[in-house]
């Protein structure tokens, strides 16, 4: 493998100006922007949120040196992604869930989908949605029940039986009573997060705070999130299940993973688009696919499979939106389409 | 007649599965359980293997033009005749093996051999080819088959191995054959490739 670090090789003329940015200093921004999901999770479902984090970063660190040292490659662990996947994994997963069933998610999300397609840059999923995926298709009834907040935190070890679960406010929209849940929870408590969910997911306010500190960084762009989650709000202001389309509006947006997946998970670099125009049209088919999966699929939750779904279409959203060179005219472009 | 050069090529150097690369339909969706594989792997054995003895027969009176033609009726014979056989003596094994014994008839690795070895080659080579990728076969899908059942469900020959809720589920699904067939692959490629050096 080439040396990319250590390489001075300059393609272009002079003057060079050189940035002081690097994947570890994206990566630690990432980081700290998580911290407030973190922070509300830890003070929604109680201090098992950190350790369930800690074990799938620590995981994930271990799983990608392993496979370096195996593989004999340059160890890649210093550039801090696989520490942001251990994270955005647990984010992903219900608080109560044992520590080694996230290890096989670590697993699947380093080794599987990342590493063997020749680690960071380079894998064509989103790892920490891919090993979400297998951990639902693997353990079902565990991925998909989830620790009632207001009823009690889950304890760090030990059983799982006293903990209290409960649907989420996406499964109720899916199949029960919508008025009950507007009683249950408010907007206001759905914004905040006091609700039941996965891990990270719930605060829609934390979530938005670290995204405005990704954009302000410039490590994302405004596109993706924005299109996203604004496609979502009309399409399901345009078309509520039940209620007001503003109500019902609101409650798709905050309930469910929608804010963690439009900032966190669809603006990772290697799996979205990379011009500001495909980004737009990520977003809205992440957009799309969400409410598509949340209205006619048999899952609550669409995010995860429409930014996987997306994913895949990256090759063929970059190549139809593929910038014109400079000093290409209309005629030109034209006569090269014709060709 | 080389019968270690061909065993040898049957199970590593041209192995069906993991080098030829075909036969991919049933190897994906039956190596679910060991008992599954074991009866895929010598059904197709057998067939293979009385398909290129008798191919090699009536080699030199076929003509060119139609011999594609002539493996299939061939083929599909034999593969009714072990069909039969499988639905009389071990059903359990036939019901859940279902469509895919019949299917043998298109399996690549038969028209491949028939085409590639036995088409040009005398009767007792290709009597001791068909055995040799019928075993190269069966042992990749006895690999798949331990790796998918003991990890994915749990068990091995219906005997609970790894408690209940532990197992991967997922490698029981599609993706997880896709996924150990190609691990498979990677690593057989990394051994040749070693093996060259």
């Amino acid at each position: 493998m080439t040396d990319y670090k250590n390489l001075k090789l300059i393609a272009t003329s002079n003057p060079h100006i050189r940035g002081s940015e690097t994947t570890r200093s994206i990566m630690l921004d990432v980081i700290i922007a998580m911290l407030p999901a973190l922070a509300f999770a830890i003070f929604n479902f109680g201090l098992r949120a950190l350790t369930l984090t800690a074990v799938s970063v620590v995981g994930c660190i271990f799983w990608e040196w392993l496979y370096r040292k195996l593989m004999k490659k340059p160890q890649s662990i210093g550039d801090l992604s696989c520490v942001v996947t251990g994270m955005l994994l647990a984010f992903v997963c219900p608080v109560q869930m044992p520590y080694w069933m996230i290890l096989i998610g670590d697993f699947f999300a380093i080794i599987v989908v990342k590493q063997l397609f020749g680690g960071i840059g380079k894998n064509f999923l989103n790892p920490a949605l891919a090993g979400r995926a297998v951990l639902l298709a693997s353990y079902a009834g565990t991925m998909t029940s989830w620790v009632d907040p207001a009823a009690g935190k889950a304890p760090i070890i030990g059983s799982m039986a006293d903990v209290v679960t409960t649907a989420t406010p996406l499964a109720v929209m899916k199949t029960g009573d919508f008025a009950a849940l507007t009683g249950t929870y408010n907007v206001g408590n759905m914004f905040i997060g006091q609700i039941p969910g996965s891990l990270g997911e719930v605060s829609a306010l934390a979530l938005l705070i670290g995204g405005a500190y990704l954009i302000w960084r410039k490590v994302i762009n405004w596109q993706t999130p924005v299109s996203y989650i604004a496609t979502v709000a009309v399409l399901t202001f345009l078309f509520p299940k039940q209620g007001s389309g503003v109500e019902w509006m609101l409650y798709s947006v905050f309930g469910g993973g929608l804010f963690l997946g439009a900032f966190f998970m669809a603006t990772d670099y290697a799996t979205s688009p990379v011009t500001k125009k495909g980004q737009l049209i990520f977003g809205i088919g992440c957009g799309l696919f969400t409410v598509l999966i949340r209205y006619f699929g048999s899952y609550n939750e669409g995010v995860c499979y429409s930014i996987m779904v997306m994913n895949l279409l990256v090759a063929l959203i970059d190549k139809y939106t593929k910038p014109t060179r400079f000093g290409v005219v209309k005629s030109d472009k034209k006569e090269a389409a014709a060709k | 007649m080389n019968f270690g050069k061909q065993l040898k090529e049957g199970l590593i150097t041209n192995n069906p599965v993991l080098v030829q690369v075909l036969g991919m339909c049933s190897t994906m969706a039956i190596t679910t359980s060991i008992m599954n594989g074991l009866g895929m792997g010598v059904s197709v054995l057998i067939i293979l293997t009385a398909s290129n003895v008798v191919i090699s027969a009536i080699r030199k009176i076929v003509p060119d033009k139609i011999r594609i033609a002539m493996f299939i009726v061939v083929i599909a014979g034999f593969v009714t005749c072990v069909d039969l056989l499988l639905q009389a003596f071990v059903p359990a094994i036939a019901e859940s093996l279902g469509v895919f014994i019949p299917l043998i008839v298109v399996n690549c690795i038969i028209l491949g051999r028939a085409e590639s070895f036995s088409y040009k080659n005398g009767i007792a080579a290709s009597f001791v080819d068909g055995i040799c990728q019928g075993i190269g076969y069966t042992l990749v899908l006895l690999a798949m088959c331990f790796i998918r059942e003991l990890l994915g469900a749990g068990t091995l020959a219906g005997f609970r191995i790894i408690p209940e809720q532990f197992p991967i589920g997922v490698l029981t699904l599609p993706v997880g054959g896709f996924l150990v067939l190609g691990c498979l692959i990677a690593a057989m490629q990394w051994a040749l490739s070693r093996n060259k050096k």
